[in-house]
């Protein structure tokens, strides 16, 4: 079952491993290197599920996020939250923000491809 | 007319709503959810200013003297609209020093002192108590009017048949109940605010009800009022600032004046506007808002007393009780239960807040200093001032009511609204001197307030007595001793002004000139000078840390003491929580080795002055421990101290700040490395069939990560070794064409990958420069690398500028590659902010400029960046011949 997966995240070698686990997964992916493209992207693809990094250049992964569930169109669109900084606040305002899950980095590849099959559901 | 069962069935309804409200506020204000934390409840409390005696008198005053009723309402509007600020600052001095009644401020503001607490107690208490008289009076009368039983109103039957009594007796239990709960002062009487807010509502709408009736019942509208009163020759005049007296600027001026003083002074004012308020920002729209109240509730006075007169014709009924009499008059018994109970609400609310306020006052300050004199030693005295207050609050309804069956009907009970207002007015000097002024000292206060007082009674009180009939009034037509100087009434030959005007000018010329003569005869006090700086300079030495404020105290003192004082005035188990409270904060694990310092020598006397006031608290504190006296420069070398401790604990929290955000940068850094180098082993790890080429590109991923992790700590020390000061400087000489040279070499490599050109630009040789070779070598190294990863492949063209004159040799990188746009230039050199497009910026660790720059002014230069989107960026330091070695 093909999904389509967004990539946002400003870290060159970061994109390579999400891209390549994703498309293993079986996933159809693109990327976006910063938050207005990836707030671009969302609008005009509507993918499946975001890989959302917080610390983005431009626009951030919070402000994307908080942007995507304003927009009802957008409703169906999951949101995984991916942040360097680990810290209980900032989780807590992912989840606030309306992310479906948020994981910390370094992410183990396993737990991660878990988490984007358990948010893309059976359907 | 009305069934007197009905009249005491619906007031003591009334009660009991008021003593429901009151107890639902106070069950939330326990649960945490405060129904009086906001700014409409504080304003509406501030009504507590309209009592009986504007309630029924204004209309009164209006029917003699038309607009005369309106500097009443003119003077706290002025006051609110340009004094919030004051009342801003006086709210912030008493929540700062626990400060709990008019008289305790001011005694506190000068010393601690308690013989101020105690005059400025008496002053209120001979001020006040007349005046809870007065609202008995109008509940009273209010009553036998409804029921018509004129015997009452004049205190005509017996008094246990007098309903009054039982209404004063039932106020003395809502006061106690709701005023006297606790000892601690700041937890707020929430319920009696509540009550006084919905007191306010209901004397506003009660008094709206019945301007409505007359203007668009009785009559057809309020035109049609002021046209049939314009056309009576008798009644004409109302309609301006005429009446019985002409218009005199002097005397609005002083009435207006004096409700400016007395809405901020009077000991209820004082209470809900200072005391009770939760929160200092309330004030903002309170100084709207109250005027606003003001306004509506005047609205209908004129009308009301036109329509009475006309209504009732001249002498057909007392104008003070038109309230009641028009809706009496024209069948509407309903409507005048409603203004009844408006009345009896204006009435209640005055007594309420006023008893609680003087019986703080009288027990802190008269009757508490007292019992200390005669009980010393260590009985537990936790209950005492609370049973104080309730003896009190007793007595004083007590004496009221006598004071109006002695004295109900005589001129020296109706004229009391206006001496009261005269004598609270005596306490401006020494509050607003004190707030504002720090060379005020005791001697000043005692000197100014005590003649003020005396003046007052002279000119305005004993008058009025006389003019009651129980004084000869030989000594006002004749003066005292028969000199004519002395004529209370025209003191020093003044006259051409009205009895208040002129006690009004006299005293408080007086009480302000003595207070700033007498203060400034003798410097003040180290205890004086201490105080004024924590009054005048609230709002700076205020912080949210207790440590940050100064204390003005030297001497010993023991834990052990300062618990046991403590216990004995607000019981064992507060104490105790008390000191377990100052262990935690100070982070020792028990009582005992709490620090006996000044600080908490302060800190028990301050929660002492919430319970007893600050004059007793300072006194039975001063009692148990050891002070040595101070002298006024003590408290210049004190403040010095507590502003520098100041300074270094805001420096230290800006350092803090530094750091964590340092850590947190630092922290990220770290992980997006670690991450790619997690991901791409686990990736295959999981996939061992994946092909080579895929395998080959994710190891050299790896290893370029982990080369880049490595570069980052090496970086992040160097970064903190340097900005320590712990860096390891050499001084050599250095030929900087060789440098340069050497950072090509090694550079040489990546910049034949890149396809770039470089070319040198240099002097054929310049002097040697002393200093450090390695440093040098990397920032060289930083800025080529940076050029190197930004020149475009294949057309890459980098220049290297050296340059020198007499004062500084100067390098300069230049690049033609994007250059870099105008809002990044400035964060170039901060840590952490790499500059370039994200998506292919090259692997740093965005520590390397500022460590270049660090390194650069090491050694007295500087480093800067010049570049212009699309045409490249030019990177350049200069480094000085000669310069001062710095100490690290």
């Amino acid at each position: 079952m093909s999904k389509h997966v967004l990539i946002a995240d400003d870290e060159p070698n970061i994109v390579i491993s999400l891209e390549f686990l994703m498309k293993r997964e079986g996933h159809r992916v693109t990327v976006a290197r910063d938050g207005d493209a990836a707030l671009d992207t969302i609008r005009r693809e509507r993918p499946d599920l975001v890989l959302l990094d917080v610390m983005m250049p431009g626009k951030s992964g919070f402000e994307v996020c908080q942007a995507v569930r304003a927009d009802e169109a957008l409703a169906a669109v999951k949101i995984l939250m991916l942040s360097a900084k680990g810290r209980d606040t900032d989780l807590a305002k992912g989840s606030a923000l309306g992310a479906d899950a948020y994981m910390t980095k370094p992410f183990s590849t396993r737990e991660l491809a878990d988490k984007v099959r358990e948010l893309l559901g059976p359907a | 007319m009305l069934s007197a069962p009905l009249v005491l069935a619906a007031s003591f309804a009334y009660l009991l709503l008021l003593f429901g409200v009151a107890h639902f506020a106070d069950a939330r204000g326990r649960s945490g959810r405060s129904v009086i934390g906001n700014a409409w409840i504080y304003t509406l409390s501030m009504g507590v200013y309209c009592t009986a005696w504007t309630y029924f008198g204004s209309v009164g005053r209006a029917a003699s003297s038309g607009l005369w009723f309106l500097p009443i309402y003119l003077g706290p509007t002025l006051a609110m609209l340009l004094a919030w600020p004051v009342l801003r600052k006086m709210i912030r001095i008493a929540r700062q020093y626990r400060i709990t009644s008019i008289a305790d401020f001011i005694a506190s503001r000068y010393g601690k002192s308690r013989a101020l607490a105690a005059l400025v107690t008496v002053i209120a208490l001979v001020g006040i108590l007349p005046y809870v008289a007065l609202q008995l009076k109008a509940i009273s009368s209010g009553y036998a009017l409804l029921t018509a039983t004129p015997g009452e109103a004049h205190g005509g039957g017996p008094w246990w048949r007098d309903s009054t009594l039982y209404f004063a007796l039932a106020l003395a239990g809502f006061t106690i109940a709701f005023g006297t709960r606790h000892l601690d002062t700041s937890e707020r009487h929430e319920g009696m605010v509540a009550a006084i807010a919905l007191e306010s509502v209901v004397k506003l709408l009660a008094f709206i009800a019945v301007g409505v009736f007359v203007c668009w019942g009785l009559f057809d509208s309020p035109g049609e009022i002021f046209a049939r009163a314009a056309a009576r020759a008798d009644l004409k005049p109302l309609l301006g600032l005429g009446g019985e007296s002409r218009f005199t600027g002097g005397q609005w001026f002083a009435l207006t004046l004096l409700a400016m003083l007395s809405v901020i002074f009077l000991p209820r004012q004082f209470q809900v506007m200072v005391v009770e308020n939760v929160d200092e920002r309330h004030v903002k729209r309170a100084s709207w808002a109250f005027p606003l109240y003001l306004l509506l509730i005047n609205l209908f006075v004129l009308p009301i007393a036109l329509g009475g007169l006309l209504h009732f014709g001249p002498g057909g009924a007392d104008p003070d009780t038109f309230v009641l009499s028009l809706p009496l008059a024209l069948d509407q018994p309903a409507l005048a239960l409603v203004a009844f109970i408006g009345g009896l609400s204006a009435a209640t609310g005055m007594i309420i807040v006023e008893a609680i306020a003087v019986s703080t006052m009288v027990s802190n300050d008269l009757v508490m200093p007292l019992l200390l004199r005669r009980r010393q030693g260590t009985r537990d005295l936790s209950g005492t001032p609370l049973a104080v207050r309730r003896v009190v609050i007793v007595a004083l309804l007590l004496l009221g009511y006598l004071y109006f069956r002695i004295a109900g009907e005589a001129y020296a009970l109706v004229s009391i609204g206006l001496i009261s207002f005269a004598a609270v007015a005596q306490f401006a000097p020494a509050l607003l001197g004190g707030m504002f002024w720090k060379g005020g000292t005791r001697a000043g206060a005692l000197a100014g307030l005590g003649a003020g007082f005396a003046l007052w009674t002279y000119t305005l009180m004993l008058p009025s007595i006389a003019k009651s009939g129980w004084l000869p009034t030989a000594f006002m037509r004749d003066g005292l001793f028969g000199l004519a100087l002395l004529r209370p009434e025209q003191l020093f030959g003044l006259t051409g002004l009205d009895s208040l005007s002129h006690a009004l000018l006299w005293s408080l010329l007086v009480n302000a000139g003595l207070y700033v003569v007498v203060s400034l005869a003798r410097a003040p006090t180290a205890g004086e000078a201490g105080q004024a700086l924590l009054f005048v300079d609230v709002f700076e030495r205020s912080g949210t840390g207790a440590a940050a404020a100064p204390v003005f105290w030297r001497g010993r003192a023991s834990v052990a003491g300062l618990q046991q004082l403590a216990a004995r005035f607000l019981g064992a188990e507060a104490a105790q929580r008390l000191f377990a409270n100052v262990a935690r904060q100070r982070g020792v694990d028990q009582i005992e080795r709490i620090a006996a310092d000044a600080q908490l020598v302060q800190h028990v006397e301050t929660q002492l002055a919430g319970a007893i006031g600050s004059a007793s608290a300072h006194a039975v504190v001063a009692g148990v421990v050891d002070e040595e006296p101070l002298a006024p420069a003590d408290i210049l070398r004190m403040l010095d101290e507590a502003s520098q401790v100041r300074a270094q604990n805001r420096q230290l929290e800006s350092l803090d700040k530094l750091k964590d955000d340092f850590m947190s940068s630092v922290t990220h850094e770290l992980r997006t490395p670690l991450t790619s180098i997690r991901a791409f082993a686990e990736l295959m790890r999981d996939d061992p069939a994946m092909d080579s080429e895929q395998r080959q590109q994710f190891v050299a991923l790896i290893v370029a990560e982990a080369e880049r992790l490595s570069r980052l700590v090496n970086q992040v020390l160097d970064m903190a070794k340097i900005e320590s000061g712990h860096g390891d400087w050499r001084n050599e000489a250095i030929d900087l064409r060789e440098l340069i040279a050497h950072a090509l070499q090694t550079t040489r490599e990546a910049f034949r990958e890149r396809g770039a050109e470089v070319a040198v630009e240099q002097p054929d040789a310049v002097p040697l420069l002393h200093a450090d070779r390695d440093r040098l070598l990397q920032v060289l190294l930083n800025l080529l690398s940076n050029a190197a990863k930004f020149v475009p492949p294949g057309r890459g063209r980098v220049v290297i500028k050296l340059s020198s004159d007499a004062r500084a040799a100067t390098i300069e990188v230049r690049d033609n590659g994007p250059g870099i746009a105008p809002d990044q230039q400035q964060y170039v050199f901060e840590k952490f902010r790499q500059g370039g497009d994200a998506a292919n910026r090259p692997q740093g660790t965005g520590l390397g400029l500022p460590i270049s720059r660090q390194i650069v002014e090491h050694f007295g230069g500087r480093m800067w960046l010049q570049s212009v989107p699309g045409q490249g960026a030019c990177f350049g330091f200069d480094l000085p011949w000669h310069h001062e070695q710095t100490a690290s």
